[in-house]
């Protein structure tokens, strides 16, 4: 047995108490929940033989997988990951999305976070889940409704918790099914290939002929899996079952949506952020062709059409008055200077405080930086989108979001019905990256409130692109300061960092490195901007600050930013052996021409271990190029090493359109950017030559999605100061004149 | 009003203003929905139909100016089968969520009639789709995968 499938008595210790532990642990399977899941998701002939996995007479084995679609490949990741426990023909696997009920709320993903010792309060619950509490899904049942897609947890979580299991305890009732119709020891019995084989008779029968048996049997509660060390299908980077359908257009996404008599919906939310509508003049649009109705909002105002063009038109033909609520001032100026003034105040909360904290400083040289990440907006292409339906008290939405069981909540919540009056369609979506997590759902109050407004009619919402970039949730604006002392060998003595934040204490401000004296503190900074999860939410600063710090510290000391850096990492074998396997694939130190150079940074997020090496060269005129990123990832092991690979090279994409160019600013309370050519996005002519290497572990299994981008920026900015001397401490780098005669 | 347009080999009469956005004529009118919504600017080309074999972003486009003209969206490039752009989008597992990647197979598909074997620089000249996922380095293998066929 895996050392990292917990026993379900781990669960009860795992801080819950008993009767929230019954829930989290043993819900997945009860057998009478199993009827419940034939009526909902099973269809003639299938039958669900654990939660999460149905298999017909034919033998299709259908894996029900309770996250949505966004591209990260887990619709065939977690598959496998079931398949391999159950021994199954990968031929007849299929899969599909859960629907959006309780019965398929996904409790792997709550006992992973009970396990990996996240503590369940409010202020600690990592932020991909914070939306989940604004929403009262507060109590450890309702915790369990979830469906999220985020955190790069689905295989960290809902694979290792959930589908190894589900798959194992499928396979155990098979094979009791086929011992007994044999009156055989069920010990005596194997299984291959989506058969169950009894060597000592020559007998095997298929999955496919013993599925109305073993339905009748209790799924184990705690069934043995494999180690790894067996895995035939784990492991293999076999091809992703949604990709034909996104080659050809027939993947339908929330934009998609068509129902008969359906209307179109175009908004304008108020530019301020919290501000309401008082008034709109419709005199400008009243011959405009079309229009069936102007629905005026708390905080905007909807134009409803036959066709969206023209409810698009309209809507922007209007201009409607708002109270601002006071921020109709606010700069990104102003809020950068609060930032300065909370960090030099009297209020930073101490988080961490090591050996003799800020005193160590006194005892060697000092070196000090403030680094600042602006606001950034998500930018999926597929803008956010709902349609919904108000007929006779019950609500019906149609939508891409990353938890189809938060959004119907909050649906149900918008209407003021109860949760089983509203039926919710979930989308695939394209592109989430945090943006369509619970708690950021403006789309989806804002398609339901206009669709109350025309009862009995569908009508598909659509934020225009400039709607969907002004009315975000940023990733923060966040300020961090550093003092470090370097002894006389160039060692660091101290480490003290104090960081603004919208919310506290930030774990992924806590660093690998080995340094005795540490003294980490927070200063919290509030503004009416509306903050979230992007793409490694916290990491994605820290790994910025951290990463740059560490790396002025080598330069102040005189080292090789590479050789500092193991030098702090000998109590960290895999940190170390990814940074030494990016440097090698690298060939740092080896020379390079002029006018190019490399920079290095590491970091973990999401229990993944990234090491990039960016290979920039920056010519005298201050252009830059990133030519190559060679990186190295230690998540374990991948489960799909072409998945993974994808999402490691997306992730750096992410991240480098994020250093560049993103930057989202704020002038009289309003975001300024408001499409593509002011929030410029890397593009082919823009993208780097780009190597992974992939380092299998015995180390628990990480994600994929986010741990990419954190160290992407870092290394860029130490490529550039290797290049130039120039520090860049604020991003992003198109801020900054790079020419030779500004170096 | 009556515009009449060939999408896809077929003539549709339409009712439709003179300077309607061909994309959501396509999306709304003939209800052919391959064809995304990125921007509405013609930065992103998600929206990339093909005018007479020619690449081009159909958000900005009035559907005045394409009368007479084959028009051709994701739906009618791969009629009679995947096309080698499609097979080699799937042999490369190029798409993540696959949202732009109808009016990226439709640039691609567009640059390679006319130019067979592009050089990174070609593609990169040619194709200015922006895909939030970040695919680019599987479509620059997928295209020269392409390029050595042909």
């Amino acid at each position: 047995m895996n050392a990292h499938l917990p026993s379900r008595r781990m669960i009860l210790l795992g801080g819950l108490g008993a009767t929230g532990a019954l829930v989290v642990g043993y819900a997945v399977w009860p057998s009478h929940r199993l009827e419940r899941d034939d009526a909902l998701a099973a269809k003639p002939n299938e039958k669900f033989i654990s939660n999460w996995i149905k298999i017909a007479t034919d033998g299709t084995i259908t894996v029900v997988v309770p996250h949505c679609d966004m591209g990260t490949g887990i619709f065939t990741a977690l598959p496998q990951m079931a398949a391999e426990e159950l021994d199954a023909d990968w031929g007849q696997v299929r899969s599909e999305a859960a629907p959006p009920d309780p019965l398929f709320a996904n409790g792997a993903l709550a006992e992973g976070f009970i396990l990996s010792g996240q503590d369940m309060t409010a202020d600690d619950l990592p932020a991909f889940l914070r939306g989940t509490v604004a929403n009262t899904f507060r109590t450890v049942a309702g915790f369990m409704s979830l469906q999220v897609t985020g955190g790069s947890s689905a295989i960290r979580f809902t694979g290792v918790y959930g589908m190894r299991l589900a798959g194992a305890a499928a396979r155990e009732m098979l094979v009791k099914a086929a011992a007994a119709r044999w009156s055989v020891d069920a010990a005596s019995c194997t299984t291959k290939a989506s058969r169950v084989l009894h060597a000592a008779s020559g007998r095997s029968l298929g999955y496919g002929e013993l599925v109305a048996d073993a339905a009748t049997y209790t799924p184990s509660s705690n069934p043995t899996v494999k180690p790894r060390s067996q895995y035939t299908l784990v492991g293999k980077p076999i091809p992703r079952f949604d990709i034909p359908k996104k080659v050809d257009g027939t993947t339908n996404y929330g934009l998609d949506v068509k129902q008969p008599g359906m209307l179109y919906a175009a908004i304008k939310i108020s530019p301020v952020f919290g501000g309401k509508l008082t008034s709109v003049d419709a005199a400008p649009i009243a011959q405009a062709r079309g229009i069936k109705k102007i629905v005026y909002l708390n905080d905007a105002v909807v134009v409803v059409a036959d066709r969206f063009w023209r409810a698009r038109d309209a809507v922007a033909a209007l201009d409607p008055k708002w109270d601002n609520a006071g921020n109709g001032g606010v700069t990104s100026g102003q809020i950068a200077a609060r930032h300065t003034a909370a960090l030099r105040g009297a209020d930073l909360k101490k988080d961490v405080t090591k050996g003799n904290g800020a005193d160590a400083l006194a005892g060697g040289r000092l070196v000090e930086a403030t680094y600042t990440v602006p606001y950034l907006s998500h930018a999926p292409m597929e803008p956010m989108n709902a349609t919904a339906l108000w007929k006779d008290g019950e609500l019906e939405v149609w939508s891409g979001t990353q938890d189809g069981l938060g959004a119907r909540a909050f649906c149900a919540k918008t209407a003021n019905l109860p949760f089983d009056k509203v039926t919710y369609h979930l989308m695939p979506m394209g592109g989430g990256f945090g943006r369509r997590l619970p708690g950021y759902f403006n789309f989806l109050e804002h398609a339901v409130k206009t669709a109350m407004a025309l009862p009995g009619i569908p009508v598909k919402l659509i934020y225009t692109r400039d709607q969907d970039m002004q009315h975000d949730y940023y990733r923060p604006n966040v300020t961090s300061h550093f003092r470090a002392a370097l002894d006389g060998n160039g060692m660091p003595l101290a480490w003290v960092n104090d960081y603004t934040t919208d919310t506290g204490a930030n774990a992924e401000a806590h660093i690998v490195y080995g340094i005795d004296n540490q003294a980490l503190r927070t200063a919290k900074v509030e503004t009416h901007v509306p903050v979230g999860p992007w793409r490694s939410v916290e990491a994605s600063w820290h790994g910025f600050f951290i990463e740059s710090f560490v790396d002025e510290l080598a330069h102040a000391a005189g080292k090789d930013p590479l050789a500092f850096r193991r030098s702090l990492l000998t109590h960290a074998p895999r940190h170390l052996a990814a940074l030494n396997l990016a440097a090698e694939k690298a060939g740092w130190g080896t020379p390079l021409p002029q006018g190019r150079a490399r920079g290095i940074a590491m970091f973990e997020s999401f229990q993944t271990i990234v090491a990039h090496v960016v290979e920039i060269t920056l010519a005298p005129n201050g252009a830059l190029k990133v030519d190559r990123v060679v990186t190295a990832v230690d998540a374990g092991m991948a489960v799909n090493p072409d998945g993974m690979r994808a999402q490691i090279e997306g992730g750096i994409i992410y991240g480098l359109t994020a250093a560049l160019n993103g930057e989202i600013t704020i002038d009289k309370g309003a975001v300024v950017q408001a499409n593509f050519p002011d929030y410029e996005m890397v593009r082919l002519a823009e993208c780097p030559q780009i190597e992974v290497h992939l380092i299998t572990s015995d180390a628990p299994l990480g994600g994929a999605g986010e741990p990419g981008v954190p160290p992407l920026a870092p290394a860029i900015a130490n490529a550039i100061f290797a290049a130039s001397g120039t520090r860049i401490r604020e991003l992003p780098v198109k801020n900054h004149n790079l020419t030779v005669a500004q170096r | 009003m009556s515009i009449q347009l060939k999408i896809n080999g077929t003539v549709h009469d339409l009712d439709v203003e003179d300077d309607a956005p061909l994309l959501w004529v396509i999306r709304d009118e003939i209800g052919l929905t391959g064809t995304k919504f990125g921007c509405g600017i013609a930065q992103c080309g998600a929206c990339t139909v093909h005018v007479d074999g020619n690449a081009q972003r159909s958000c900005v486009t009035p559907v005045n100016s394409v009368v007479g003209t084959e028009i051709t969206t994701i739906e009618g490039l791969g009629a009679n089968g995947l096309t080698p752009v499609q097979q080699a989008w799937i042999d490369h597992q190029v798409p993540q969520c696959g949202y732009c990647q109808s009016g990226m197979i439709m640039a691609v598909s567009a640059l390679l009639k006319t130019n067979p074997k592009p050089s990174d620089d070609d593609l990169a000249a040619a194709i200015t789709n922006i895909c939030r996922c970040g695919t680019y380095p599987r479509i620059r293998a997928a295209v020269h995968a392409l390029a050595e066929k042909a």
